[in-house]
């Protein structure tokens, strides 16, 4: 199992892990960091399975860039929302489905 | 083209630089100039007859941005600007000048419809993922701005939603990069064509569950209706009418696209979108029969409408089901932009949001109740409006392909709206219990509304056009 | 742009124009909004009185547009659909005029009268339909149209009606939706031609062909009132009288029944349908609507609902006609067509005139109105006896040439439903006449609003509709033979409709 291959395997199992974190944890702190394994796993696969010849290829690497991007603007407008939302009913998890 | 994606970027930071609440001018201004631009956009490809592509800053793939435009993009462009104008129209109106909830809205609205521009202009995969996650932030942040904490908690769940959704569209990509070495869409379809390896089966579901959830597609439909029904209602008009069709021009798009030989191999596949459709029209509309609040019925109501978009996969082997999908979109763009807008000026007219307050409201706001009748009667999928003309498409589509039973479900679906539509109709026209105070409305809410509604009854007296428009696939 | 192509669009844009602007005016317009409403109708009549020049004359009128590729939006005035057209424009007028006496100081006007208008111009629609995708985009608003004038008064009572009446007509337009669209799969097109278009299909398809018949016929016969699909009519009488008069005795139910015409005709063809074997269960279906309708208005003391089983009843005449194969049963019902319209409005103008005037709702409550009220008791007299089928009135007309046809057909028995039906019809109008004119008032009525001043018993607007279409009742029965009568007319169509030249009596 080349080294590329191995990052993409961690990478998935990341991924499902992170993913299994966002639909199950009910704690919103640790929501957005599951989501942000979750990510990371994404990031890892991709830049691990584009390694199988050993030659680093540069545009795996500017979309990883890209993605941190976004997933750091996502990350702070869910803290920032999960602390409005804090200050509003001083929970930390979401309130049971109203619908 | 370009200037599609940067005009309501320009106008969307000026707009956040002057501060809250203001920035109206720029917006309205900015988005009658896309009109024009998407317009322009429209007539020359469907003149031209063939796609037209542009190479950001001249750098082309694959570490430049490509754009590309076909009928199918051009047609989506159109009605993008179409509805965000009269809506910039009417939130102007909507927001007073020192309203908490308006205080980001027209960055926000502006950053939104660049990701949509953006988005329906994208030629490659990977860029399509930046622009679902701008999308996504700007919709949150709308659902939002509403402040208080059901709005905030609707957020959180519709940003989860969204993340997860854009996560597994990402890992989609990831290893599509990792079999081919391209996430260009027009240089991967012939190569998924000549070789598809296992790793690219797993893409395309996980890719495709991604954008279901994200287009509310039952099962996934839990986080629309509390952030629909729970924003502001210039808000709702714009998440309802756009933002999910985003999500479902992708679907289409890769379907028809890279996807398709996969789904040539196994047929069945194009069965499993229709049945969650089949059953978000009818969980939708019973929802929507069932609901107290006047903002949650049409927001159930779009998960149901959402599901007329999923009945054409099964049809897409034959002739004219893009186009019944793309007068759908239209259709349901166009009344349900109009009807959330009537909505709002329901809401501020008799000073709450359940239908059982809506008794005598006719007579009150008559141009408004008109407004939402129209709206109701494309919804309704009754003639003459575009949903009508999108019923006959899909129906004739499945009948000329033999299957009969989509039919009947659409036929279904219309009567299951009429209850919802009618439950409305009939309290706005029965005695309003006593002489309330009228308050005032400002015709610059109802008429925008009205505009959208009207707009798609006469969508359905002429449809050739668009639908020309839309045969001119890249 | 050719005359020919404007002159039909200009008959729909005379009341669909008018109807936009009465909408957009203020409540205390009442000037302009009543010049709009007879400009407006007069207009109409004199584009239609062009028409019936024209097309008796051999012009050809029509024009169409593309709505979607291979799917057109087209209009045609061609002889049948002119009949319908005149006499909706004819009675639009009149009943404009009572209208505007009826509502006098009534709340929102400008709403009825913007419906009400629109109401109109969806019949006209139908009327000049030249394919069955037009039909429908045209019987479907005349399906929302009317909703907001049946459940105008607000009151808990006209929702449920109203309510019965969608429930009925959306689950109807269903039905007609799936034919259309079944058909449109099949042939590619739906116009509508002399002798039909569904026989160009080959025999293989007849079994489809049936199903869509019976799909079509349910989607028109919602609307025709044919039993069992019959029961949103009586409910929907709530509507205020003159849309009770204009809607439910003429636009509504006819526009079902001018659907059936039209399919049978033009779709089927009327020979390809005998060969079908569809017609027998049609006329099987309209007898049992006949005679079921005139049985249940016996037991109506409701004035109004009354009415609306006797319309159930007279309707299905027309449905009969139809389906007799020959050509004087088709001429029996087309003329039936016009002659019930004007006999039931007469009717139903009468009723609103004894509940607008005197408070009488009800069948018992009609003691004496005759003294009280002589002018309004004898047009709604002549009108009661046209339905019977009296002599020197309409109703003779229409019976004699229905069992002429029934005879030719060899349908005898359809003899005996029209004698059955007669003879009910005369039991549950000649109390009511004998009540009206014999018995002697009460010390007071229910609620007298106008009071008599002279000869005038009510006010004059509610007063020379019903005498004016009574008179009508009349003139089509003594001028029947001469140019121009509705019989004549009717004798045009059904020459164009059978392919083989027929020899007329």
């Amino acid at each position: 199992m080349s080294s590329g291959l191995l990052f993409a395997c961690v990478g998935a199992l990341l991924f499902a892990m992170g993913m299994a974190g966002v639909m199950l944890i009910a704690h919103l702190l640790r929501r957005i960091l599951a989501f942000n394994v979750m990510g990371s796993g994404a990031f890892l696969i991709l830049v691990g399975l584009t390694q199988r010849n050993d030659v680093p290829d540069p545009v795996p690497q500017a979309m990883v860039l890209t993605g941190i991007v976004v997933a750091v603007a996502a990350t702070a407008l869910a803290l920032a929302l999960v602390r409005r939302l804090h200050a509003l009913t001083g929970q930390l998890e979401l309130p049971a489905d109203d619908t | 083209m370009i200037w599609l994606i940067v005009l309501p970027l320009v106008w969307a930071s000026l707009a956040f630089i002057l501060g809250p609440g203001r920035g109206k001018w720029l917006a309205i201004g900015g988005l009658a100039l896309q009109t024009v631009l998407a317009f322009d956009l429209a007539t020359k490809i469907g003149a031209g007859g063939t796609a037209v592509g542009h190479l950001v800053g001249g750098w082309g793939a694959p570490l430049g941005i490509d754009l590309a435009a076909d009928g199918l993009s051009a047609a989506m462009l159109l009605l993008t600007q179409c509805i965000a104008l009269p809506l910039a129209v009417y939130a102007s109106a909507y927001y007073k000048r020192d309203d908490a909830a308006g205080s980001y809205f027209w960055p926000l609205a502006g950053f939104l419809i660049a990701g949509l521009n953006a988005l329906f202009l994208s030629a490659d995969l990977f860029n399509i993922y930046v622009t679902l996650e701008l999308l996504g932030l700007a919709a949150v942040g709308l659902v939002a701005a509403g402040g208080g904490a059901q709005q905030v908690a609707a957020a959180l769940r519709y940003l989860f939603a969204t993340l997860v959704g854009s996560a597994l569209y990402l890992l989609g990509v990831a290893l599509i990069y990792g079999a081919y070495g391209t996430v260009s869409i027009s240089v991967l379809t012939p190569l998924v064509t000549s070789e598809a390896p296992r790793l690219v089966w797993i893409a395309g579901g996980l890719m495709l569950i991604g954008l279901m959830l994200k287009t509310a597609l039952w099962p996934f439909h839990f986080w629309l209706p509390p952030a629909h029904g729970g924003a502001p209602a210039p808000v709702s008009a714009l998440l309802s009418a756009l933002v999910v069709k985003a999500s479902f021009y992708l679907i289409l798009r890769l379907w028809i696209g890279p996807f398709a030989p996969l789904i040539a191999a196994a047929e069945w596949l194009a069965w499993l979108p229709a049945a969650l459709g089949t059953l978000a029209i009818f969980w939708g509309s019973w929802q929507a029969i069932r609901a107290e609040r006047l903002k949650m019925l049409i927001a159930y109501s779009t998960v149901a409408q959402l599901g007329y978009l999923f009945l054409i996969f099964p049809l897409l082997a034959g002739a004219g089901a893009i186009q019944a999908g793309v007068m759908q979109v239209f259709a349901h763009g166009l009344a349900k932009a109009a009807i959330f807008a009537a909505a709002g000026v329901l809401i501020k007219a008799t000073g709450q949001d359940t239908i059982a307050g809506l008794a005598g409201a006719v007579n009150r706001v008559p141009l408004t109740l008109f407004t939402f009748g129209l709206a109701g009667m494309t919804l309704m999928g009754l003639p003459p409006s575009s949903g009508f003309l999108a019923k006959w498409q899909i129906i004739e589509a499945a009948l000329a392909q033999g299957h009969w039973p989509l039919a009947v479900i659409v036929l279904a679906g219309g009567l299951l709206a009429a209850v919802y539509v009618f439950r409305v109709l009939r309290q706005a026209f029965l005695l309003a219990p006593r002489n309330e105070e009228a308050t005032a409305v400002s015709p610059l809410l109802e008429w925008p509304a009205f505009v959208l509604a009207a707009a798609s009854i006469l969508l359905g007296l002429r449809g050739v056009e668009l639908m020309q428009l839309v045969g001119i696939v890249a | 742009m050719t005359a020919n192509e404007w002159l039909p669009l200009a008959v729909l844009a005379s009341s669909l124009l008018p109807g936009l602007v009465i909408f957009a005016l203020p409540e205390g317009w009442i000037a302009l909004r009543t010049a709009l409403n007879l400009f407006g109708a007069i207009a109409k009549l004199a584009l239609v009185a062009v028409l019936l020049a024209g097309v008796s004359a051999g012009e050809e009128y029509g024009v169409r547009f593309a709505v979607l590729p291979g799917l057109d939006l087209a209009f045609k005035a061609d002889a049948l659909g002119l009949l319908f057209v005149s006499l909706s424009a004819v009675l639009w007028l009149f009943t404009t005029l009572y209208a505007i006496g009826y509502l006098e100081g009534a709340p929102h006007r400008s709403r009825f009268f913007g419906f009400f208008s629109l109401c109109v111009t969806a019949t006209i629609g139908i009327a000049m339909a030249a394919n069955l995708f037009t039909f429908f985009i045209f019987y479907e608003l005349l399906t929302l149209s009317t909703f907001p004038l049946v459940v105008h008064r607000g009151t808990d009572k006209a929702m449920r009606g109203g309510t019965i009446y969608l429930a009925y007509t959306l689950i109807g337009g269903t039905a007609l939706l799936t034919g259309i669209v079944w058909l449109h799969h099949l042939l590619g097109h739906t116009e509508f031609a002399h002798a039909g278009i569904a026989a160009a299909l080959g025999p293989e398809y007849a079994g489809q062909l049936q199903i869509i018949f019976l799909l079509l016929i349910a989607g028109v016969g919602v609307k025709a009132a044919i039993v069992p699909l019959h029961g949103w009519l009586p409910q929907a009488m709530v509507a205020p009288a003159p849309v009770s008069a204009l809607l439910h005795a003429v636009a509504v139910v006819k526009a079902g029944a001018f659907g059936i015409v039209r399919i049978v005709y033009e779709v089927y063809g009327i020979e390809f349908a005998q060969s079908l074997e569809v017609l027998l269960p049609l006329a099987v279906f309209a007898a049992v609507t006949i005679v079921w309708g005139s049985f249940r208005a016996l037991f109506q003391d409701d004035l109004k609902k009354r009415l609306a089983f006797s319309t159930v009843s007279q309707v299905s005449y027309i449905v009969l006609g139809v389906a007799l194969f020959g050509p004087l049963g088709t001429i029996g019902g087309l003329v039936h067509l016009v002659h019930q319209g004007i006999m039931k409005i007469t009717l139903f103008f009468c009723a609103g005139n004894y509940a607008e005037t005197l408070g009488i709702h009800k069948v018992s409550e009609m003691n004496g109105a005759g003294r009280r009220m002589p002018l309004t008791t004898l047009a709604f007299s002549i009108g009661a006896l046209g339905m019977m089928g009296a002599p020197l009135t309409a109703g003779a007309i229409s019976k004699a040439w229905l069992s002429d046809g029934a005879a030719a057909a060899g349908m005898d028995w359809a003899i005996w439903v029209l004698w059955t039906s007669s003879l009910l019809n005369a039991a549950y109008f000649l109390p009511i006449l004998w009540r009206a004119w014999f018995r002697s008032a009460p010390a007071a009525w229910p609620e007298e609003r106008i009071a008599a001043r002279g000869r005038r018993e009510t006010a004059w607007l509610l007063l020379l509709p019903p005498l004016v279409t009574a008179a009508m009742t009349l003139a089509a029965a003594m001028l029947a033979e001469s140019p121009g009568s509705p019989l004549e007319w009717a004798k045009l169509i059904a020459e164009r409709e059978y392919r083989q030249g027929v020899t007329l009596p």
